[in-house]
């Protein structure tokens, strides 16, 4: 991943209708509106984990950055909180402005590679589109699997507590028709 | 009697065992129904949200749409459930063509859903319906040398939350109070615990949640109250990782705000699930 804070940006860089796109999503029309106090980065409890802060993503975004904010780790770190968006004073809706680049990233491929985060929301996507319900212990056990199998071996104690005080359930819980499910789906898909 | 429509979500019949547990007890206690909401499915979480914004927004309409049917208000006790069942609401209102777009999802599934559902977080319920007072009549036992972190977490008080305030909530401060605790000064009491972040970044996690205990215990807590199963999960479950990673002991009970709320109304301990909380009713303080 290109470090976001060291290289410079070129005309080329910039894609023109990314800052549009952004703001036609739900949550996104109040872009323009920043005026990069930073209020939205000193409040985020993630930001000093984050390559790019959430006012920088702000910034690119608008700027159409957009290879820059779809290949930073900000938007998957984000824990949608909504501490920033709360307190921005512009009323820019940074967490959903977060949530359109996670959307954006997995649409395109474009995510930091080898992260975690975008293969446990798509795991859990397609657990809910086939089951109805998800498993907690069962997602954890994919997500492992796909990314870091030894990252088992580490969870392996807090596993055995949490089925010792019977909070780990085993199996795969589902609605009473997953099918049901699937129609809503698919018929949104059509639509 | 008042009667709710239950959304319990994933993690209460799960991780959240013991919340589900409690919260049934209290509400039981106080006279309160709550009917599961029938073949209710996953509120679809941040992930959902992460993958598809108007199909995450179905899933959860799907349960609106149920509960709607039966004309009662919906509880959603999990803050994430919460957040996108009340997050789903405001995006139907603002957004026609992403609600269209919903209503045609639901009706190939034979379900309508006019908007008229009313979702409810159970701290809510608790300290504006049945009311301080009532509360306080019912307590047999005073949480006399509890002293407790009232942690809210984001969720619920963020962004959609409209029964205390976002950055500066006072709720659980006054349920606690009045059930006899001590209530320490918390300034983190809203600040995130980073939801998922222990699964998938762990020291990232870690390290969040090192802080919130950190903070209690220097604030005199002995025990930290929350009203979210993930929170809860990541509170309790990470301690011994917190010892290991920074070498400093903070390890505190961390319990629902309902057990402590069934403790003070003289319920037992296994009535409101305490013995699935790793670090066990032991270490809390002695019973008045
Ligand atoms: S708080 Fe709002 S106005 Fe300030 S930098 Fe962040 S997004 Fe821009
Ligand atoms: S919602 Fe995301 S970006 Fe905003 S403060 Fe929370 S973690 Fe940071």
């Amino acid at each position: 991943m290109r470090n976001g804070t060291t290289h410079c940006r070129y005309a080329e860089d910039v894609n023109p209708a990314f800052p549009a796109e952004i703001m036609a999503k739900p949550g996104g029309e109040a872009l323009r509106d920043c005026i990069q106090c930073g209020t939205c980065s000193g409040a985020c409890p993630m930001s000093v984990h984050m390559d790019l802060t959430p006012r920088r993503v702000i910034a690119l975004t608008r700027a159409g950055l957009e290879r820059d904010v779809l290949e930073s780790a900000t938007p998957w770190l984000c824990a949608s909180c909504y501490e920033c968006q709360v307190r921005c004073p512009r009323d820019i809706k940074v967490t959903e402005v977060m949530y359109a680049l996670k959307r954006r990233a997995i649409e395109k491929g474009m995510y930091p590679k080898r992260f975690p985060i975008p293969v446990l929301a798509k795991a859990f996507y397609n657990m809910v589109a086939t089951h109805g319900r998800n498993s907690e212990s069962r997602l954890l056990i994919e997500l492992a699997f796909r990314t870091n199998p030894f990252s088992l071996l580490k969870m392996a104690p807090i596993g055995i507590k949490l089925l010792r005080t019977g909070r780990m359930a085993l199996g795969q819980d589902h609605t009473k028709n997953p099918k049901e499910i699937k129609a809503i789906l698919d018929a949104m898909e059509e639509s | 009697m008042t009667a709710y429509a239950y959304y319990p979500g994933c993690s209460l019949s799960g991780l959240g065992k013991p919340y589900d547990e409690s919260l049934r007890a209290v509400f039981g206690h106080l006279g309160l129904g709550l009917e599961e909401i029938p073949d209710w499915n996953c509120c679809g979480a941040t992930s959902y949200m992460s993958v598809s914004e108007d199909k995450a927004v179905a899933l959860a309409a799907r349960n609106l749409a149920i509960a709607e049917k039966r004309g009662a208000e919906v509880v959603a006790p999990c803050a994430a459930c919460f957040l996108v069942l009340t997050k789903a609401q405001h995006m139907m209102a603002e957004y026609p063509a992403l609600a269209a777009k919903v209503h045609t999802g639901l009706r190939a599934a034979g379900l309508t859903y006019e908007g008229r559902a009313v979702v409810r977080h159970p701290l809510d319920i608790l300290v504006n319906d049945v009311g301080l007072d009532a509360i306080r009549a019912k307590v047999t036992r005073p949480l006399a040398g509890y002293r407790v972190a009232p942690y809210y977490g984001c969720q619920v008080v963020r962004p959609y939350g409209t029964f205390d305030d976002p950055l500066r909530p006072q709720t659980l401060d006054r349920l606690m109070a009045a059930v006899g605790a001590h209530v320490v000064d918390y300034p983190l009491k809203a600040h995130c615990c980073g939801g998922s972040l222990t699964g998938t970044m762990e020291e990232i996690g870690v390290r969040l949640n090192f802080l919130l205990l950190k903070e209690a215990k220097a604030r005199t807590a002995n025990v930290l109250a929350t009203v979210c199963p993930l929170c809860q999960y990541n509170l309790e479950a990470y301690q011994g990782k917190m010892r290991h990673t920074f070498n400093e002991d903070v390890s505190l009970p961390i319990v629902y705000f309902t057990q402590l709320l069934g403790l003070a109304f003289g319920l037992s301990p296994a009535s409101v699930g305490l013995q699935r909380n790793f670090v066990t009713a032991e270490p809390l303080p002695a019973m008045a």
